[in-house]
């Protein structure tokens, strides 16, 4: 009575397929573009030439395409220096930050200081203030300090940012791992720093790629602090450089050199995320395995 | 080379979680003593303190006449084994076996030749470029073997090594461990629940509880003459027969018989008598001192027949002795009578768990 006839499953299955296919593609598509579409609207404009961005109705698939906003861009302005800048700034913050969150981390998971689950909380206090409360401080400090126009006056800030994250996110790594391997590192000799280099961060390298990449991200698109407390030319970063960018006149807004700076600001990241995309899934999906 | 003393051992974590709470052993080169016990007893913390990874509250670890209590567990020279394996991950077995030795500075020529040794002494030679991962669990195990093996430690500490390994890779790799170790020559100590790894594999067994020795001895010692309750309840498959006895001037009663005691200086009002299910057998004409019952359940174990078995004329407080009878042997269900030979009971204080022994026989160490 309960069986059902072959026939009829066998001709209802493929359609009923066919069905949820399209509508798990159209579902996808949906996603992406509307994902996608602010970024690929950069994309194009910074292809067009000036007559069809500004041209009505709008033109939004160029028939002339142009590398002069590009050209532009290296030309007029240092823009080469503002990657310099990006990078390097970028780079050192998240060095900084995983050199210093990593060790922190191990010893609030494994060590158990007087008052761990304090330093905890304090340090997750500090994530829920919106970074834009602090600045008014940090530029009193950075006055006095006279760091203005100097690297570290955005490296310690980007630092201090982000190292309540890393510290979080490492600290549930390391719980994680099971406590006989470093049990078994100290009876084979290691003490407590050759154990956290040589058998603990290269069981962690997922979270250190995730966490330094979220780390890398921030300080590359930051935005306010490089604003304010950079003012020579030649040690702004590109989120700074890209938005000064002027016209001939104060009332042209260069849509296509701006577009083209979004572009060149952001391959890079995009290189990076997707250079160590399988990393940061690892990370994203750590504890789902046990190690 | 040296032998490892602990003396007065206590870990005390807080007032009430004592899980040591005075241990004192000693084991010489050539020893293989095995710290047996329920779990909670104490035997992995105790292992723990003589790897340094935990400091005593109180005691002294003595290794040959030189006091380690406080030294670092990297400069002990004693290698452990793992019940989880504590492999590095992220290394070869190479490099894993290796990377205690690098620590020490030893010359590359020394570590390489001492891998190779302990590779082919455990079939590891195809295995050395591979990583944990790409190991099975019996492999796995054996480079955590290995891994303490190319230390030449002075002491060798065992942790539940055999527990993750399916029973018939366990009984074969006890047999190797067995082996390997008895020509190391030094102390090794193995902790286990495991009664038949400590009986099969130890020349000295200490039965823990609570955080106390209940009896140091060697396995036959502790199999045939238990110096307590627990003792006699813990070691032994399955379990000695315990039953509280009232007693009658120099017998105990069990059911419809009386048991005669042993010439004890004063007879207690009560004892308990204790018999392994193995010396149970059924009641030839010749035997003395037997006993009634009617089978209630019978447990096939293969090889014996596992027969439990109430004691007729129990009825207030119904007792119930088990008997392992070999599987050719028929009875009756009904009426079954069944012999506890003399020279195979046990007997123990209520109050104190103590073995009482007659004053002819001569007391336990």
């Amino acid at each position: 009575m309960t069986v059902i006839p072959s026939g009829n499953l066998q001709t209802t299955t493929p359609a009923k397929n066919y069905g949820t296919n399209i509508l798990r593609w159209g579902a996808i598509a949906f996603v992406v573009i509307f994902c996608l579409a602010p970024v690929m609207w950069q994309v194009l404009t910074s292809f067009k030439v000036n007559q069809d961005i500004a041209a009505v109705p709008t033109i939004y698939f160029p028939g002339r395409i142009t590398l002069n906003h590009y050209i532009e861009l290296f030309n007029r302005r240092p823009f080469w220096r503002y990657i310099f800048n990006s990078a390097f700034v970028s780079i050192v913050s998240t060095a900084f930050s995983l050199a210093l969150g990593a060790p922190a981390a191990y010893a609030l998971a494994r060590l158990r200081p007087w008052g761990g689950r304090v330093i905890l909380a304090g340090i997750l206090i500090v994530t829920l203030f919106p970074g834009i409360l602090l600045f008014l401080g940090l530029l009193e400090i950075i006055q006095r300090l006279h760091l203005g126009n100097n690297y570290l006056s955005l490296i310690i800030p980007y630092t201090a940012i982000n190292l309540p994250l890393t510290i979080l996110v490492l600290r549930s790594f390391f719980e994680q791992l099971p406590k006989d391997l470093e049990d078994a590192a100290r009876v084979d000799g290691y003490n407590t720093l050759q154990m956290l280099v040589q058998i603990l961060l290269p069981m962690t390298i997922p979270a250190l790629v995730t966490t330094g990449i979220l780390t890398f991200i921030f300080a590359w698109n930051e935005f306010i602090f490089a604003l304010t407390f950079i003012t020579r030319e030649e040690m702004k970063t590109i989120p700074v450089g890209a938005a000064q960018l002027g016209g001939a006149s104060g009332f042209e807004i260069p849509y296509g050199p701006i577009a083209a700076a979004t572009i060149v600001g952001t391959l890079p990241l995009v290189v990076l995320v997707l250079f160590f995309q399988r990393k940061i899934i690892q990370g994203l999906s750590a504890g789902a395995v046990k190690g | 080379m040296a032998k490892l003393e602990l003396k007065n051992l206590n870990k005390t974590y807080t007032p009430k979680v004592i899980p040591v709470k005075d241990i004192s052993l000693t084991v010489d080169d050539n020893q293989f003593l095995s710290l047996l016990g329920p779990s909670g007893c104490g035997k992995s913390t105790t292992l723990r303190m003589i790897a340094g990874l935990e400091e005593p509250t109180h005691g002294r670890i003595l290794l040959g006449n030189e006091d380690i209590t406080f030294k670092r567990p990297g400069d002990r020279n004693m290698a452990m084994v793992f019940q989880s394996y504590a492999l590095y991950p992220h290394m070869t077995v190479y490099e894993n076996l290796a990377s205690g030795l690098k620590l020490k500075k030893t010359p590359h020529a020394e570590i390489q030749h001492r891998v190779k040794e302990v590779s082919q002494l455990l079939g590891l030679e195809d295995l050395l470029h591979r990583k944990p991962g790409q190991l099975s669990g019996g492999q796995r195990q054996r480079v955590a073997v290995g891994r303490a093996l190319v230390r030449r430690a002075q002491v060798y500490l065992l942790d539940e090594p055999l527990s993750n390994l399916d029973a018939l890779l366990r009984e074969r790799v006890r047999a190797d461990i067995k082996q390997i170790f008895a020509t190391q020559k030094v102390p090794v100590v193995y902790v286990t629940h495991d009664q038949t790894e400590a009986m099969t594999l130890s020349t000295k067994v200490a039965v823990l509880n609570n955080g106390y020795v209940q009896q140091l001895d060697s396995p036959a010692r502790i199999y045939n003459h238990p110096a307590n309750l627990f003792v006699a309840g813990f070691v032994g498959s399955p379990q000695m027969n315990l039953l509280t006895l009232p007693c009658q001037t120099n017998y105990a009663v069990l059911g419809d018989s009386k048991i005669p005691l042993p010439d004890f200086p004063t007879v207690p009002p009560q004892i308990v008598l204790g018999i392994r299910p193995e010396n149970v057998r059924i009641a030839q004409p010749e035997d003395q001192q037997t006993i009634r019952g009617q089978v209630y359940l019978v447990e096939n174990l293969g090889m014996h027949n596992l027969v439990s078995v109430r004691v007729t004329g129990s009825d207030a407080a119904p007792l119930s002795v088990r008997a392992l009878l070999p599987p050719d042997q028929s009875w009756s269900d009904e009426e079954i009578t069944l012999a506890l030979p003399p020279q195979n009971v046990h007997w123990f204080d209520v109050h104190s768990g103590d073995a009482l022994h007659s004053t002819h026989s001569y007391p336990a160490s």
